[in-house]
């Protein structure tokens, strides 16, 4: 099927043009940056997308709660809607405010109850660093054993995106979620040195929990992360692109073309 | 007294002791000059003056808004030793600033001093606004909301910039007082320099970041002299198609207030820029920010604009409605009526309402035919908008308030009606004998430069960098901090490819790979010497620093922000001039157009003993350069052992003004001089070489001189290196081996660079830089130390670069 991209918009989104690029980049045939006004007035329909963004930002202020506000607005005003998106096989990504934004939803829930959040970064402050980043269940992956593979197909072990959040810190209700993440492979980014290893601040600019940068729902179709996937899309985007070697296109590109193959190929 | 209620002033049979008394009762900062014009005003027209007529006077004629001083006629007399020279001035600015431009005549100027911001062009269809402002007082008192308006400001002077732009990058500047001043010396409702560092550093931050901006560039430096009255800075660039660029009012259009609310905050903003500041100042004058009020703004200003719904805008900054509805009323007339204004609460007087500097507020001109389909757009991302009255023909400034007229004014008086002052100043020069440099300091040099990189002028500001977001918009291909280890960038880079094509999608893009970079130079320890000097190594070092990047001079423009004392004061008069004239001297021969400015005058505050007291005179030169290929850029950081290392320039005694005086207090007067033309076919050479991608790395000499530029290539690139001092290129005649050393150190002559040079492009880089001072220096080791050769070619620092880095992060860690 062809994709048909949803980037929703509210007051304070900042990331909806870079994000409406990486997917146009990476193929996608529509790419709609909607104030999510429209979507409860009716103008604009849900089902009429197959992947929907909720990108970074500060989404009314982040005066709550990061994102708090627009998720509540999400369940209250477009919940039945959500839920058939997800469960007709379409995709979801929420990046930094967007991954606050889900987690608040209850979309990447263990339960009925939410199991996860994400706090304040343990430094305290606003940080804006380029992070390593392990792709979780990247050996699986390999041997083919996991099906939560959608979003991080073709990208090597390691790859490096920048974070810019205050609050990015991930961390569980008990250390049984974790656990549970971990077991059902739903853990896809964790920040790492350069040789993989997990590893303390500023490695993990935030202090997450297990360094735990990135999950999926129980599908693996939903996905949140803190790091900016569509600003490392082209090679001049990269930290030390003056210094070394590097790929035309940017590990955050792999991400949306993932996305884009995905409903080719599936839907 | 009663709410809502105008009132008459008397003024027209009054003394000229009343008028002044008039003026400073109502805090109009009109000098008896300027009231006996309004005076003079009201007797003609057979009336006095109502409170709103008078304030909206005192408002468009305040220095903020007017210029008066920089204006001004000018007598200049210069004294050096017998010789005495004088200079005549009609019109300062136009003499100076304003004239590199005119003479310049760069067809890429497309918008230069008369709108909100500066527009030059970045390619056949797009143009870049640019603009910096200052937020000086506001910040002094509550240093989180006036550092924050002061971003949120200026960002909307680029959202008013033609038919609005968007914005693409921010720079800040700040300057404080010393973070260990002693707390004793404060009092009242003085803030302590590390409480309002902490204020104005998370005030941009919280605005900036929320407005989705990146903050890809700035400069902190701290000195006595701003313990009372800081200095923050907050620039901002924008995109903009160059077809909007313009702004046409018509008689019969609607005015439309678009945004946020008016309340009481920030009244007296533009009249209380000019006033000394004391112990016991209200906080009154401070505005109140939103910025995702401002944020819903700009998402829907540029649908709007893309729609042609309205045909001028501008924001209210000092000042308020009076400034953003009479300025578009300008050349027609305007009539308003202010009980329409929407209020955050009631109670306002009528004055109130049209003086008030309440935030994210922008004013539209709309055709009547256009304005239900605007007001509809507006309302679908939920932004305010109310009609507020309508253009006229009359040429005259009307205010109506619930059906009476309350002000009545004539466009011309009000705008041509300020009385052109006369002003007077004297310079003489300060004996420029150079000090014996060695004695003070001793001769542990590896000492003095972990000292140095410790200095809060040089040590590193990532704590401040990384609060913001570089990165947002994705298009900073060239990052304030560099290299493994975060090193000091000259110069950022943007580029503007994701604004371009994902809101024009179906532009060409045959010159995809078109940027502009972005710097500044700023140095007032060489004003405390001669602000000619200081206005000079600005330049010099904004422009280096975009050449470092690998920007070249062919479409670079500037900004000047001057942040003065009293021009009351002859020194600080004396200084702006000799500011001014360096201006037109060296931005004339590096053929770089200044294409807008600001000055903040009368930053004076009355120190702990009483005693009134001028900041130090401080010019801030933003520069901005269009690159043709941001693949060429250049980062500072070393790259690969065993590569060459260069020197460009000539390195002299002029240790005036450096860091290294400032730390052993050598009181040397002998400031760097500048010898433009030297340096342009320099920089042109450097450019050159840049693009024909022979250079690895750049970084110029600035605070701290050649070592401390060193020291910063190493530990950014994680690398050593060696170097030679007796070969560097230098005019150090008739001193010891000692005195040497030192000046080729720690010297900070301008027009300076370190590069690094690809193994077996050596040649190839000569060729290039042919007929320029240069020399071969030394190389990029296998190791990890800093080693200098001193000029007798004995080791006289071996440093381990992980060391140096430490002492550079030390100073501003962990705040």
């Amino acid at each position: 099927m062809k994709s048909k991209v949803i980037v929703l918009r509210t007051a304070g989104t900042n990331c909806d043009k870079e994000t409406g690029y990486a997917f146009k980049t990476a193929g996608a045939q529509t790419v709609d940056l909607v104030h999510i006004n429209r979507l409860f007035k009716k103008e604009v329909k849900l089902s009429d997308y197959n992947i929907m963004a909720i990108p970074g930002g500060f989404s009314f202020g982040d005066d709550i709660s990061a994102g708090k506000v627009f998720a509540n607005k999400l369940i209250y005003q477009l919940s039945g809607e959500l839920k058939k998106f997800v469960d007709s096989g379409k995709l979801i990504i929420g990046i930094c405010n967007g991954f606050q934004v889900l987690v608040k939803t209850g979309l990447l829930d263990i339960d009925n109850e939410q199991s996860q959040t994400l706090s304040f970064n343990d430094s305290a402050k606003f940080e804006c660093r380029w992070v390593n980043l392990k792709i979780s269940n990247f050996k699986s992956q390999i041997s083919n054993q996991q099906t939560t593979n959608i979003w991080t197909k073709n990208l090597p072990e390691i790859i490096q995106l920048p974070v810019a959040h205050a609050e990015g810190k991930f961390i569980t209700r008990d250390e049984s979620i974790t656990d549970e993440l971990e077991e059902n492979g739903r853990i896809m980014f964790q920040y790492c040195d350069e040789e993989g290893d997990l590893a303390d601040y500023p490695y993990n600019p935030n202090g997450a929990q297990e360094n735990i940068a990135g999950i999926c729902d129980k599908t693996g179709r939903v996905l949140g992360m803190m790091p900016h996937p569509e600003r490392y899309i082209m090679k001049y985007q990269h930290a030390a692109w003056t210094a070394k070697e590097l790929d035309e296109t940017g590990s955050g590109f792999h991400i949306f073309k993932n996305a884009v193959d995905y409903i080719k190929n599936n839907l | 007294m009663m709410e809502n209620k105008t009132t008459v002033i008397n003024i027209s049979n009054v003394s000229d002791t009343q008028l002044e008394q008039i003026s400073k009762k109502n805090l109009l900062s009109l000098n008896l000059q300027e009231m006996k014009a309004v005076q003079a005003y009201f007797i003609k027209i057979r009336r006095n003056p109502t409170d709103i007529e008078l304030e909206t006077i005192a408002q468009t004629w305040s220095e903020h808004c007017k210029h008066k001083t920089l204006t001004a006629s000018v007598t200049y007399t210069e004294i050096d030793g017998k010789k005495k020279t004088v200079k005549n001035y009609d019109n300062l600015i136009k003499e100076t600033v304003f004239k590199v431009t005119k003479d310049l005549n760069k067809k890429w100027c497309v918008s230069v001093f008369k709108d909100n911001a500066g527009v030059i062009e970045f390619n056949d269809k797009y143009g870049i606004a640019f603009k910096v402002e200052t937020h000086n007082h506001p910040s002094a008192l509550e240093p989180y909301g006036g550092a924050g308006t002061g971003i949120g400001g200026v960002i909307r002077d680029i959202l008013g910039v033609g038919l609005g732009s968007k914005p693409v990058m921010n720079t800040d500047i700040f300057c404080f007082g010393p973070i260990d001043y002693p707390h004793k010396n404060i009092s009242g409702n003085v803030l302590h320099p590390r409480r309002i560092m902490k204020g104005v550093v998370s005030g941009v931050r919280d605005y900036g970041n929320r407005m989705g901006i990146p903050t890809t560039n700035g400069a902190v430096l701290f000195d006595e002299g701003y313990v009372f009255n800081p200095l923050v800075y907050c620039g901002t660039a924008g995109i903009i198609p160059k077809n909007k660029a313009f702004k046409k009012v018509s008689p019969g259009e609607v005015v439309l207030a678009v945004g946020g609310r008016t309340g009481r905050d920030g009244i007296h903003g533009a009249t209380f820029s000019s006033i000394e500041l004391d112990k016991d100042t209200e906080v009154s004058a401070v505005q109140i920010g939103n910025p995702i009020v401002e944020k819903k703004i700009l998402d829907t200003i540029l649908q709007a604009r893309d729609k042609n719904l309205y045909t001028a805008i501008t924001d209210c900054g000092a000042g308020g409605f009076s400034s953003a509805v009479g300025e578009l009323g300008s050349e027609c007339g305007v009539r308003v009526y202010l009980e329409k204004a929407p209020l955050k609460y009631a109670g306002l007087k009528p004055w109130e309402i049209w003086l008030s500097e309440a935030q994210e507020r922008m004013v539209l001109s709309v055709p009547k035919n256009k304005l239900k389909e605007l007001i509809k757009l507006f309302e679908s991302e939920n932004v305010e908008a109310t009609v507020l009255g309508e253009f006229t023909n009359t040429g005259r400034l009307e205010c109506y308030y619930k059906g009476t007229k309350i002000c009545d004014l004539s466009m011309e008086f009000m705008h041509e009606g300020v009385p052109k002052r006369h002003l007077d100043a004297t310079w003489i020069y300060k004996s420029v004998k150079p000090k014996a440099v060695v004695k003070s300091a001793g001769k542990d040099y590896a000492q003095t430069l972990n000292n140095l990189l410790a200095m809060p002028n040089v040590c590193s500001k990532e704590w401040i960098i990384r609060q913001y977001d570089h990165e947002v918009q994705g298009q900073t291909v060239i990052k304030p901090l560099q290299g493994k280890n975060a090193g000091p960038g000259d110069a950022c880079v943007i580029w503007p490819r994701i604004s371009i094509e994902a809101e024009y999608p179906k532009t060409d893009i045959k010159d995809k790979y078109r940027g502009f970079a972005v710097s500044c130079g700023i140095n007032p320890n060489f004003g405390k010497i001669d602000a000619y000097a200081m206005a000079a190594g600005a330049i010099d070092e904004a422009v280096r620093n975009l050449v470092a990047t690998g920007a070249g001079l062919e479409k670079t423009a500037l900004l000047d922000n001057f942040c003065w004392g009293s021009p009351n004061k002859n020194e600080q008069l004396a200084g702006l001039i000799r500011a001014s004239q360096a201006c037109y001297d060296i931005a004339k021969v590096y053929e770089t157009p200044f294409i807008s400015g600001k000055d903040s005058l009368y930053n004076e505050y009355i120190d702990e003993k009483g005693k009134s007291k001028s900041i130090p005179m401080t010019l801030l030169i933003s520069a901005m350069a269009i690159m043709n290929d941001v693949r060429k850029a250049v980062t500072m950081d070393l790259k690969y052992s065993g590569n060459s290392i260069y020197v460009l320039g000539s390195t002299k005694q002029e240790l005036g003004g450096s860091q290294y005086s400032v730390l052993n207090k050598t009181n040397d007067y002998t400031v760097p001089g500048l010898d433009p033309q030297k340096a342009k076919k320099l920089y042109i050479a450097l450019n050159n070489a840049m693009n024909k991608s022979l250079v690895a790395a750049c970084h110029d000499c600035s605070e701290g001189g050649l070592a401390v530029s060193c020291a910063e290539m190493c530990f950014a690139g994680g690398i050593g290196m060696e170097i030679a001092l007796n070969k560097v290129p230098a005019e150090t005649k008739s001193l010891t081996a000692a005195e040497k050393n030192i000046i080729l150190l720690f010297s900070e002559s301008n027009s300076r660079f370190v590069v690094e040079i690809k193994k077996g492009k050596e040649k190839e880089f000569e060729k290039a830089l042919k007929g320029n001072i240069f020399a071969r220096i030394g190389s990029v080791t296998f190791g990890k130390n800093l080693i200098v050769k001193g000029v007798e070619n004995q080791v006289i620092i071996d440093e381990e670069t992980d060391n140096l880095k430490d002492a550079w992060q030390s100073t501003l860690k962990g705040l």
